[in-house]
């Protein structure tokens, strides 16, 4: 159980001496979703996209941020979730995640920006083990916020395209 | 007050490389015993500016070793000397080796001198000046032990000592600061008023000077105006006693070794052996610098002008109400900034721009140099010298262009006996041509040589298994496969070329830079290399086009034409390969909507257009949507938050704000299947299936 | 503030010059070569010319004789900047109008000390 608490800490990137943490959480298909504010550059809403060709269909293309070319994820595909029409609601959150040895700019398109909750690393679960769920590998801890459970995103996971 | 050499290191340097670059130019033009005296002036002008500054600049070793290059120089400007071969061989490693010191200084470190040291002695033997050199350096300075003497000094200008520019109260200040003076003045020779030339000096002074200096000190002083005065320098109750020395005398400079008496024989105030503070580092120094016209300056200064003009009239626009009138002039200063805009970015990237004579300076020495050792007769011609291309393109491009005139020396070019036997002039030529072609800079490498031998190359490529014995390739076919990988020039290898850099290497490094390189040869006839090259490796000319909803760009450079199908024309080939016969060639068409795949283009071939393009030589048909605008755009990568996607090389940013890939030609042929990588194999067998059908 | 004119093909020559001189509280304007220098003296005055002999376009005598044959500047002093070996380059210099001469190499203490003869 340590161990896996451990692991789950890791994932989880926490700094040791810094217990609460913030916490961007964001809907796509009824649940609910978190990310560390801290990496998210801004929130922007879906605009056209230039598709790239042969790309896996989660990878809607590039937008032009400022002069720096930004792939999008569309994270129902990511998920393996049935896709929905982009609608007004419809956002995209542009976050910088540290990959192995880069920094990379990048977009989700998500259904709905939730709430912004501030959330103790201790009070976060490791993901029941469920064999027929593929999305488990992308979350790094679950929380309950009241009567609600979040997920906590692992972006380097979830964007290792 | 002390001021730090240093900061002017790295001036000095830079234009002591012009320099050296200037005077081997220049040597290598020299005809012994038909030589231009103005070329023998900016050789020797060189020399003395490089001789100069590193004297100045503490480079003792090299002012040093400067100095007896420009003794012989002189003395072949004077006529007092013949220029011999030998003189131009000698001069030619004078330039390398002081070329190496410079840039080992450059780099802080201690240079090296034996060479220098040998090729000094050779200039010595040649000056006739060995062994007397050393003895005058050491010639003794000092003329008394004595502390304190008076000097007793006359000075008696003569009348136009005015004109000469020289003052002497300054003189006098000069004397006094030396130590005790006495002054006595002298009216005497002043005419009375009628007669006054008040331009004339017409007074004269006598001095007694109690100082510790030498007399040498004094001597310095008048030194200037020793022919427009009368000068007595006397000894008054020194070691010598009453001894007299006419300033006549003693400065009789064109006998004397005059060194003792000049400043000149100071140690330069720095330290050779500290090292120079200068920040630049050691190699690439450089590159990391720019030179740059005052001309390109001054015009994007008026660019920015203008600008803040614009700026100033829109920013007053908006402050105003809006009305139709005032619309009406935002469009036309939004039109201004456009144009401004697009003509402070031309000039801007014009910054980057040199012109290519900074390669082709290189290729006169490496020429003469080879083909001396070769044997051969060569003359060089370099056209479009002022050609001007992006400075980290420039950079880059050397050493193919290297690769490739070696190539031409070495097995271009026949010996004197053989091109006699073929009716050749005995003097082959090799000629560089540069210019600008569109948006691209084309670089040829032509010689008059024996051409590619096809019967080898094939049999070589049929021995290293790029090409089966039945496979029938036409002559450009298979000179393009010395460009292959694999293609080892093996038995060929000199001492010159060869050496394992195969073309491929050239081709690749040329690719590298989105440019092409290609050969036409001609048996007895001789070769061409082209290169092609962007300008910048930052800004490319496109050609948008559409497919289904989307936009690419296809660079300009690899377009050759675009044009309606006639389906006539059109046959397929295999499975599902359409080929276009197009005057005498077959040009495969790719369905880009298929190969991105992408829903909803036009697939019917008499409604499209097709885009021939070419790359690697090979030519095939994009079949697109339609043509759009064509415009210069600025090359994004994509791999920065993404990663690399197969038939594209880039992105960029249109007008609208929209990003727009760029398409990647050989890239695009590989994804097609078109052709394996590395072979020819697929196309050459769908042409031979077309031709036997 | 006295004005000076600094001739030298050399940028870098010209350049510490140019430094030291404007270091030594004179307003210095540079020139790359005789032609260049002669021009610009003869729309501005000056307090002295310093100039190197070895230069293109024009070299530094021709200069000297034209600058003196100029009448704002017969009494100007005009300096050549040259090295020992040119020796007969003084005379010719002298003969041209010079006012005096800097050997090189000099370093920019050196350089002050000599100006000191002609101009304060």
């Amino acid at each position: 159980m340590i161990a896996q608490h451990d692991d789950l800490h890791n994932k989880l990137n926490l700094e040791q001496d810094q217990d609460v943490k913030q916490f961007l959480t964001f809907f796509m298909a009824e649940e609910e979703y978190g990310v560390d504010i801290l990496t998210v550059q801004e929130i922007r809403s879906w605009e056209e996209i230039t598709v790239i060709p042969n790309s896996p269909d989660f990878v809607k293309g590039v937008i032009n941020l400022r002069g720096t070319i930004v792939p999008i994820i569309d994270l129902r595909l990511r998920f393996g979730i049935s896709a929905i029409e982009y609608g007004p609601l419809t956002v995209v959150i542009v976050l910088k995640v540290q990959l192995e040895n880069t920094c990379k700019i990048m977009g989700i398109a998500v259904d709905a920006v939730s709430d912004v909750y501030s959330i103790a690393e201790h009070e976060a679960k490791a993901v029941p083990h469920l064999s027929d769920s593929d999305n488990a590998q992308f979350v790094a801890g679950l929380v309950n916020v009241g009567e609600k459970m979040v997920a906590l995103l692992d972006l380097q996971k979830t964007m290792d395209i | 007050m002390s001021i730090d050499l240093s900061q002017f290191f790295e001036v000095f340097f830079e234009e002591s490389f012009e320099g050296l670059d200037a005077m081997e130019a220049e040597l290598l033009n020299l005809v012994p015993g038909e030589e231009d005296l103005e070329t023998i002036n900016t050789i020797f002008r060189a020399a003395h500016s490089i001789k100069g500054g590193s004297g100045t600049f503490g480079f003792s070793a090299v002012a040093d070793f400067t100095h007896v290059l420009e003794t012989l120089l002189d003395q072949i400007r004077e006529g007092s000397r013949d220029l011999t071969a030998e003189h131009v061989n000698l001069l030619l490693k004078s330039v390398d080796c002081l070329r190496a010191l410079l840039r080992t200084l450059q780099a802080e470190q201690q240079p090296d001198l034996t060479e220098a040291d040998e090729l000094r002695i050779k200039f010595e033997e040649i000056l006739g000046m060995r062994a007397a050199s050393k003895e005058t350096e050491q010639a003794p300075e000092a003329v008394s032990e004595s502390s304190f003497n008076t000097y007793q000094i006359d000075f008696k200008p003569h009348h136009h000592l005015f004109k000469t520019g020289n003052e002497p109260l300054y003189m006098i200040s000069e004397l006094a600061e030396l130590g005790e003076l006495e002054t006595q003045a002298f009216q005497d020779d002043v005419p009375d008023i009628t007669n006054l030339a008040p331009e004339d000096c017409f007074l004269s002074w006598r001095f007694f000077l109690t100082t510790d200096k030498e007399q040498s000190c004094i001597e310095e002083i008048f030194e200037w105006v020793e022919d427009d005065a009368d000068i007595t320098i006397t000894l008054c109750g020194g070691l010598f006693g009453d001894e007299e020395i006419t300033a006549a005398e003693t400065v009789t400079e064109d006998v004397a070794p005059a060194q003792e008496v000049e400043p000149a024989a100071v140690k330069p105030a720095t330290d050779p052996k500290k090292p120079a503070p200068v920040k630049a580092t050691t190699a690439n120094a450089e590159s990391t610098s720019i030179r740059v016209g005052i001309d390109k300056v001054d015009s994007l200064i008026n660019m920015v002008g203008e600008l803040v003009i614009t700026q100033a009239m829109l920013s007053q626009l908006g402050e105003q109400e809006i009305t139709e009138a005032t619309i009406a002039s935002l469009q036309e200063g939004l039109a201004q900034l456009a144009h401004n805009t697009r003509d402070l970015q031309e000039n801007v990237m014009r910054i980057r721009m040199l012109p290519i004579s900074f390669v082709f300076s290189r290729f006169p020495r490496l020429v003469r140099d080879i083909s001396q050792k070769l044997d051969k007769q060569v003359e060089l011609k370099l056209l479009g010298e002022q050609t001007e291309l992006d400075k980290t393109v420039m950079e880059k491009l050397s050493d193919p262009m290297v690769h490739l005139v070696r190539n031409s020396l070495d097995h271009g070019l026949e010996t004197v006996d053989k091109r006699v036997a073929a009716g050749k002039d005995p003097v082959g030529t090799v000629t560089l041509n540069a210019f600008h072609q569109g948006g691209n800079i084309v670089i040829e490498i032509m010689d008059d040589g024996q051409g590619l031998n096809t019967t080898k190359i094939r049999e070589k490529a049929i021995k290293n298994g790029l090409i089966s014995e039945t496979d029938e390739l036409s002559d450009n076919e298979i000179n393009e496969l010395i460009f292959l990988p694999g293609f080892s020039t093996a038995d060929q290898v000199s001492d010159l070329s060869g050496r394992g850099v195969g073309m491929d290497v050239v081709r690749r490094n040329i690719e590298a830079l989105s440019g092409s390189v290609e050969v036409a040869s001609a048996p007895g006839v001789g070769s061409t290399f082209t290169i092609r090259l962007p300008l910048t490796l930052a800004i490319l000319d496109g050609q948008l086009v559409r497919i289904a909803e989307h936009t690419y760009i296809i660079p300009l450079i690899s377009i050759i034409e675009s044009l309606q199908i006639d389906i006539s024309k059109v046959s397929r080939v295999g499975k599902d390969l359409d080929v276009l016969r197009l005057r005498d060639e077959y040009i495969p068409i790719l369905r880009l909507y298929n190969i991105f795949n992408h829903k909803g283009a036009i697939e019917t071939l008499d409604k499209t257009l097709l885009v021939v393009v070419e790359s690697d030589n090979q030519k095939v048909g994009l079949l697109v949507d339609d043509l759009l605008s064509q415009q210069q755009v600025v090359i994004k990568s994509l791999e920065a938050n993404y990663q690399k996607v197969d038939g594209v090389s880039g992105a960029t940013i249109l007008g609208d704000g929209r990003v727009s890939l760029i398409v990647d030609i050989s890239g695009l042929i590989k994804l097609s299947g078109l052709r394996k990588p590395g072979s020819q194999e697929l196309i050459i067998e769908s042409k031979a299936n077309l031709e036997a059908s | 503030m006295k004005r000076i004119l600094a001739v030298d093909d050399s940028a870098s020559m010209r350049q510490m010059v140019g430094f030291t001189l404007k270091k030594a509280g004179f307003d210095v304007t540079e020139a790359k070569d005789g032609s260049e220098a002669l021009n610009i003296a003869k729309q501005q005055g000056f307090d002295a010319v310093i100039s190197d002999v070895n230069m293109p376009v024009m070299d530094g005598i021709t200069l000297i004789r034209e600058l003196r044959s100029l009448p704002n500047y017969k009494f100007t002093p005009l300096l050549m900047l040259t090295t020992e070996s040119g020796l007969d380059k003084k005379s010719e210099g002298k003969a041209a109008g010079a006012t005096g001469w800097i050997v090189k190499p000099f370093n920019p203490e050196q350089l002050l000390a000599v100006l000191k003869k002609v101009i304060r």
